[in-house]
């Protein structure tokens, strides 16, 4: 059951999550709270609710940026556990909660959240993330989110049939483009350069980023470390 | 005794245009902590080029925008789905012969995938930032940013590598494997402002008459919501309590802007929603931004300044319109309209068939026949798949032609 304003109740958290230990739950917490980010992102919260008004999440799904500040602030190591197993993947991350007087950031605080579920993987997560692993492919190999041949009928048939008329002119109209770097490139944003990449896959290593996917999903991990390292070595 | 303010004491103070004094800003000036850092030998400051206007921001400080002599970090979003955004910046830039950059030395920030799955870190964030920053400072243009969750993503970047000598310290280490140096301008630039301080040139140049429009706009979030201060606010545009850039621009081109209720909610994005989530991005986009622009002002067009915006706004009105919805407002950036005002061709530079939403009926206002330019582009693209031309190029596009 997601932590929702309706069953908040501060002091009286409820065990949601048995077959988890109240240990690995306060490591996790921990493991939030140690991060230098931390204390720019939280100073307390006075349950005005500005922050849940302003909230697209709030008004669609069982999500409470209030809750999140709160628990976080009393360290209730269950609620926050309920939070960081379910609720983060509601946040839609447009920051209007910084809205919020006391200079809270929740959807920053929801941000550390993610990133400690997705570096301990977690299973809710590796569930949440199933769908998005071609997203991540991209770009982290081409160092672009999207790319015009993304833009198939199948991925978006909610978008209407003008995503078939992309799909079906990719080609020529992406070379009636004036600007240069874009001009009949399909398969990334605009033209990158080789020594870019080979760079931007070193801070990938480098940072300990690969690790993080290698927690998430193992396939695609080799799939990208094949690629990445086989591009490095030949420099 | 304190006395007590009433509702209406509040309502009178805000309708008075609000004047910001720097003095009183509830933040410090990060570019005065950038130059500390400089001057200890920890990070280099890419200055301002010379050509800049000053605007005002959120607390009163001042602005420096540059006019020319910039290295444009593009938008994979912009670039890879709605490729009219980009070239409409690049050849407003070309209208006035201005000095400009367009990099293959640039990766996206990779902020869309961080905010969406969080399957990064602060240091790889930093250190994305800090290449394409190193990168530009190579080549000694200046760095103007397409893309507002990028612009808001590395403002709060700044924000950390200012505060954390250890992130510091980490991006440095990797940078050094590239022989970059750790490059941080002078001012964080968003294109939508270098679109506002160049508004009235635009203006003088415009060759279509866009008095019987109106437009609502969506502010973007990361924009203005992300590092608040740096935002450009005008007491003259929404008497100074809501950021200045589109809106500026659209009045300075004759366009009616209306005003509705939920002009402060996000346009439901949603980063990993917008991709494998839709239900909430369809569901929020029409019901809070669309239909109650509909149903408020009924406006012709709706114009925005980030990538995602333009994106969740125009392509969720298909499926609200099969479910009778009160739908149907095209969707546009300010680049695409100030570059449509000057006779921009709608289809080689604008690129209207990239969106979704029907944008004839809003040509058909401006008394643009709509229906000549695209003959005319089909005659391109029949050119490009016989082979006799390689594609379109400034050349073909730089003219203005609609008058």
């Amino acid at each position: 059951m997601p932590t929702t304003q309706e069953n908040w109740n501060p002091g009286k958290a409820v065990d949601r999550h048995p077959e988890v230990t109240y240990d690995e739950k306060e490591r996790l917490f921990l493991e939030v709270k140690s991060d230098p980010r931390y204390e720019d992102f939280l100073y307390g919260c006075y349950e005005c609710g500005i922050c849940v008004s302003t909230c697209p999440s709030a008004r669609f799904y069982d999500y409470s940026p209030r809750v999140i500040a709160q628990a976080m602030a009393r360290e209730d190591i269950e609620r926050v556990y309920d939070i960081i197993s379910e609720d983060i993947w509601n946040c839609a991350q447009c920051f209007s909660c910084l809205r919020c007087p006391r200079g809270n950031n929740p959807g920053g605080l929801v941000t550390l959240l993610r990133e400690v579920a997705v570096k301990n993987g977690l299973q809710e997560t590796k569930d949440v993330l199933q769908g998005y692993s071609r997203v991540i492919y991209k770009v982290m190999l081409k160092g672009n989110q999207v790319s015009p041949d993304m833009l198939q009928p199948d991925f978006f048939p909610d978008w209407g049939p003008w995503v078939g008329q992309f799909s079906a002119n990719m080609p020529v109209w992406r070379k009636a483009i004036p600007v240069d770097t874009l001009r009949g490139i399909t398969d990334a944003a605009w033209r990158t350069d080789r020594k870019t990449l080979l760079e931007l896959y070193t801070i990938w290593f480098e940072t300990g980023n690969m690790d993080i996917i290698k927690e998430i999903d193992e396939g695609l991990y080799d799939l990208l470390a094949d690629v990445m390292q086989e591009e490095l070595e030949e420099g | 005794m304190t006395e007590l303010t009433t509702v209406e004491q509040i309502l009178e103070r805000k309708s008075h245009a609000v004047t910001r004094d720097a003095e009183h800003a509830p933040t410090h000036d990060i570019r005065e902590a950038l130059f500390e850092l400089e001057a200890k030998g920890e990070i280099i400051v890419q200055r301002v080029p010379e050509n800049y206007v000053e605007v005002t921001t959120k607390y009163g400080r001042t602005k420096k925008i540059p006019i020319d002599h910039t290295w444009h970090h593009k938008s994979c979003g912009q670039c890879g789905h709605i490729p009219g955004y980009t070239s409409s910046i690049f050849w407003l830039h070309r209208q006035f012969n201005l000095d400009y950059l367009d990099p293959t030395d640039q990766t996206s920030c990779t902020g869309w995938n961080y905010y969406a799955s969080a399957t990064s870190n602060a240091a790889a964030q930093a250190a994305v930032m800090s290449r394409n920053f190193a990168a530009a400072y190579e080549t000694g243009y200046f760095p103007t940013i397409h893309c507002g969750t990028s612009y808001g993503h590395y403002k709060e970047i700044r924000e950390q590598l200012v505060h954390h000598k250890g992130l510091r310290d980490e991006v440095r280490r990797i940078l050094d494997k590239m022989g970059k140096p750790l490059v941080i301008p002078e001012e964080l630039v968003h294109y939508s402002e270098w679109v506002h301080v160049m508004r009235k040139k635009f203006a003088e140049k415009q060759t279509v008459d866009m008095k019987n429009i109106t437009a609502t706009v969506h502010p973007a979030c990361h924009y203005y919501k992300i590092v608040a201060e740096d935002a450009i606010y005008d007491p003259e545009i929404y008497g100074g309590q809501r950021t200045a850039t589109v809106t500026g621009t659209l009045e300075a081109l004759g366009i009616n802007v209306a005003d509705y209720s939920t002009w402060f909610d996000c346009c439901g994005f949603g980063f990993r929603h917008v991709l494998v989530q839709r239900d909430f991005t369809r569901s929020f986009s029409v019901l809070r931004k669309i239909e109650t622009m509909k149903n408020e002002v009924n406006p012709d067009l709706t114009v925005t300044h980030d990538t995602g915006c333009v994106t969740t706004l125009d392509k969720s009105q298909f499926a609200a319109k099969a479910h009778d919805r009160n739908v149907g407002i095209p969707v546009l950036s300010d680049a695409q309209v100030a570059a449509l005002a000057m006779g921009a061709h709608p289809f080689r530079v604008v690129q209207f068939h990239w969106h979704s939403t029907d944008w004839r009926p809003f040509l058909d206002k401006l008394g643009i026949n709509w229906q000549k330019y695209w003959d005319e582009f089909q005659g391109d693209l029949d050119a490009i798949r016989a082979g006799t031309k390689s594609g379109i190029t400034w050349e073909d596009a730089d003219k203005p032609v609609v008058y």
